[in-house]
């Protein structure tokens, strides 16, 4: 038994069962199945990770992130006067996360296309929208830009999954998609 | 062989214990279970805090015992126990003498010093990194330095298996061929654990030394990628140590042997090779990673790994099923099973942990797993979700149900209680599976991992959380209790057994602890040809559960927000 050495004095040497191989034939058809689920998404699905990123530092990209700010800026929210910015559909658009805020607020047009640039100028942060459920890790010294496609209007939250010390779960913005 | 004085046989089953090898044994498994009661209490604390109409701890403590909660179970519970059964496997099951205890004995003692100096660390409050401690955020330098002294000893607890190995060897103790198939699976989580060691070696270290000044800048993604190697192939210790550990007591209980060795030990052979590559899984949504990179990785080079881990699922039912119809209990697709002894924790502990760790662990590992659907769950709070029915579910299950075998064979005590120990397990295994069911529930509604408060009150902006949430984190904390109340329980049975149990003295017991072999040979068994139909049929449920639900997230994934 499995406790004991097996009876073959070698144990590649032993017989395999009918079923045993029915059972790997099954699973390693599975497995190809999934593996190509993954590269088929990226040439058909509409939803994929870019992989397009840049090295940065805080500072370049909090200079980025202000002149965004400067040049868009609709409205302020909240007493803390957080702006909202909206860009024109195709634009760059960026947010920042950092202890314990993102900024700005976002104002989107439903069915338009953004560059939406993330990083982090502290610790790592996670991008987390709701109710859509779209989560990304945001990580200092990275500029990560993906294009998103809000394919519903409403009020969105961004909130953070990645812990981050003792504020964390007050650490939450807002994308408005009109 | 050594000098004879230093071995006792077990008049129950036979087995040869090196008594040296055997106080190490019990010593780290004593270890190990002073870590899952520490774990365990505190897990009831993070239950009832994130409970929302409970809402227990104060923010600081909950994040201060999060990070000692982590630690405490998923490292130090799991590699003391695990150290126990490396050496149980090599010196009790190749019938040798440990390969220098007195190195033994430092791996211990560091290990017990390492895990000591980590958890005062983070009691101190200044160390509330979780389990990850991602960089830059920073933990004081002795949180690091007390895992680096665990992990050295660790890996002197392999070496000295290895070395078991090696001795056993060149002394002819268990004859002339292959180790026995639950040493295979034990060796092969040894290898593992080498390079999950060596990945924590290469980044603690460094983090270490940035800590207390020498280095001036640790990469944040550099270190995301190597803290996984040891993060998450730490897990596959688990994965490999316990599947080792479900042969075992499928022989112990009904006297199994594998359907075929060659196809078993493959599988071990393909966690070696591919395993290490699911640390990909947790970068899945960073930036600064080629697709390509993580296609490949996560889907641990074409999911040899995962298959690997469906080969199991299919050859230790079987086992059991082939022994059982031997025995007499041929009839039907099922009747193997359900004259199955229900009330032995042995075997209901492992039952439950297959079942828990195929259907809610490995399913769900293996669809966040995917490159695109990890966009839908990444740190929400279905990633403890699933790594709690692996872990507790699997691994801990498991591990429990081996000690419930091991308190009379290596103490040499009765189990105090043995009605508690019928119903012991199922408290535990449901209470864990629907803690898992409903966190995973929970993350799919978004509800974020790591996390004090989702009412968010106090920030600047609001957002209101689904009232099902809700619902699902109230279900979550009933489920804690229920498993605490079956952990607890379980360590109630096994101190009070080691302390207070009948002494079995060393004539046999009345009852057998261990199952005569089969006869080998699957000849006159099954139905139509096949040796083992009951457990086929399961395997084919799993697999159209697992297709069904796999596909039901990609439907998922494609109703949110377009991404490129």
């Amino acid at each position: 038994m499995a406790l004991t050495p097996p009876a073959e004095r070698l144990w590649w040497k032993e017989p395999i069962e009918a079923v045993e191989l029915f059972w790997v034939a099954i699973a390693l058809v599975w497995a190809i199945v999934m593996f190509i689920m993954m590269p088929y998404w990226h040439v058909y699905g509409k939803q994929n990770l870019s992989s397009e990123a840049y090295r940065t530092t805080p500072e370049m990209y909090t200079q980025k992130v202000q002149a965004m700010v400067d040049k868009y800026t609709i409205r302020t929210e909240t007493a803390r006067n957080m702006p909202v910015v909206r860009a024109p559909a195709g634009a760059d658009i960026y947010m920042l996360a950092r202890l314990w805020e993102w900024y700005p607020a976002l104002e989107l047009e439903k069915g338009q296309t953004y560059r939406l640039h993330l990083s982090s100028v502290d610790w790592q942060h996670g991008f987390s929208l709701q109710p859509e459920n779209i989560n990304v890790q945001v990580i200092p010294g990275y500029e990560m830009v993906m294009k998103i496609t809000p394919n519903k209007s409403g009020e969105f939250s961004v909130i953070c999954n990645e812990y981050c010390g003792i504020g964390h779960h007050t650490m939450i913005g807002k994308i408005y998609v009109k | 062989m050594a000098n004879t004085a230093e071995f006792r046989t077990c008049p129950d089953t036979g087995l040869l214990f090196h008594k040296p090898a055997e106080t190490l044994m019990k010593l780290n498994a004593v270890a190990g279970i002073v870590f899952l009661a520490l774990g365990g209490v505190l897990g009831l604390l993070m239950g009832l805090t994130r409970w929302p109409t409970v809402h227990l701890l104060q923010a600081d403590s909950f994040y201060m015992l999060l990070t000692a909660h982590g630690l405490s179970v998923l490292i130090f519970w799991i590699i003391f126990f695990e150290i126990a059964v490396l050496y149980f496997t090599s010196s009790t099951l190749l019938r040798s003498r440990l390969a220098t205890p007195r190195w033994a004995w430092l791996g211990f003692a560091l290990m017990v010093v390492g895990s000591i100096t980590t958890m005062v660390s983070i009691f101190q409050g200044r160390s509330s990194v979780m389990m990850t401690s991602y960089v830059p955020m920073s933990a004081e330098p002795h949180f690091y330095l007390g895992l680096i002294l665990f992990a050295v000893g660790a890996l002197i607890g392999c070496f000295v298996f290895l070395g078991t190995l090696v001795i056993a060897r060149a002394e002819r103790t268990y004859g002339e061929g292959s180790i026995p198939l639950v040493t295979f699976g034990a060796l092969t989580a040894c290898i593992i654990a080498i390079f999950t060691i060596a990945s924590g070696a290469i980044i603690l270290i460094p983090t270490f030394l940035w800590k207390i000044g020498y280095i001036n800048h640790i990469d944040p993604l550099m270190y995301r990628i190597l803290w996984w190697g040891m993060g998450h192939s730490s897990q596959q210790i688990n994965v490999s140590a316990h599947i080792a550990v479900w042969y075992a007591v499928m022989g112990v209980v009904f006297g199994a042997r594998p359907l075929s060795e060659k196809v078993s030990r493959s599988a071990f052979l393909l966690y070696i090779l591919f395993l290490q590559l699911a640390s990909a899984h947790h970068l899945l949504v960073d930036p600064g990673i080629g697709t390509e990179w993580k296609i490949f990785n996560t889907s641990y080079a074409m999911y040899l790994a995962v298959l690997a881990s469906m080969i199991h699922g299919l050859t230790v039912p079987g086992a059991m099923e082939a022994a059982q119809r031997k025995r007499g209990f041929n009839k039907g697709l099922f009747e193997w099973l359900r004259k199955a002894p229900w009330g032995n924790p042995s075997f209901a502990g492992v039952f439950l942990s297959i079942l828990i760790f195929g259907f809610l662990g490995g399913i769900s590992g293996v669809v966040m797993g995917t490159e695109q659907i990890n966009l839908i769950i990444h740190n929400t709070l279905y990633v403890p979700g699933h790594f709690h029915a692996t872990v507790v579910g699997g691994t801990t299950l498991a591990f429990m149900a081996l000690t419930y075998w091991l308190v009379p064979v290596l103490f040499r005590r009765e189990i105090i209680f043995p009605s508690l120990s019928k119903f012991q397990p199922y408290l535990f295994g449901i209470g864990m599976a629907g803690f898992c069911l409903f966190m995973m529930g929970a993350g799919t509604l978004g509800v974020p991992r790591r996390h004090w408060d989702i009412s968010f009150s106090g920030a600047i902006f609001g957002h209101q959380f689904p009232e099902t949430a809700y619902l699902l984190l109230g279900l979550t904390g009933i489920s804690v209790i229920l498993a605490v109340i079956g952990g607890g329980l379980f360590i109630l049975q096994i101190v009070g057994s080691v302390f207070f149990g009948k002494r079995r003295g060393e004539t046999r017991g009345p009852v057998p602890l261990i199952a005569e072999p089969v006869a080998p040979g699957l000849h006159g068994i099954g139905i139509g040809g096949i040796s083992v139909p009951g457990t086929l049929v399961l395997a084919l449920v799993f697999l159209t559960a697992f297709i069904l639900y796999y596909f039901v997230n990609w439907k998922y994934l494609s109703q949110v927000w377009g991404l490129g």
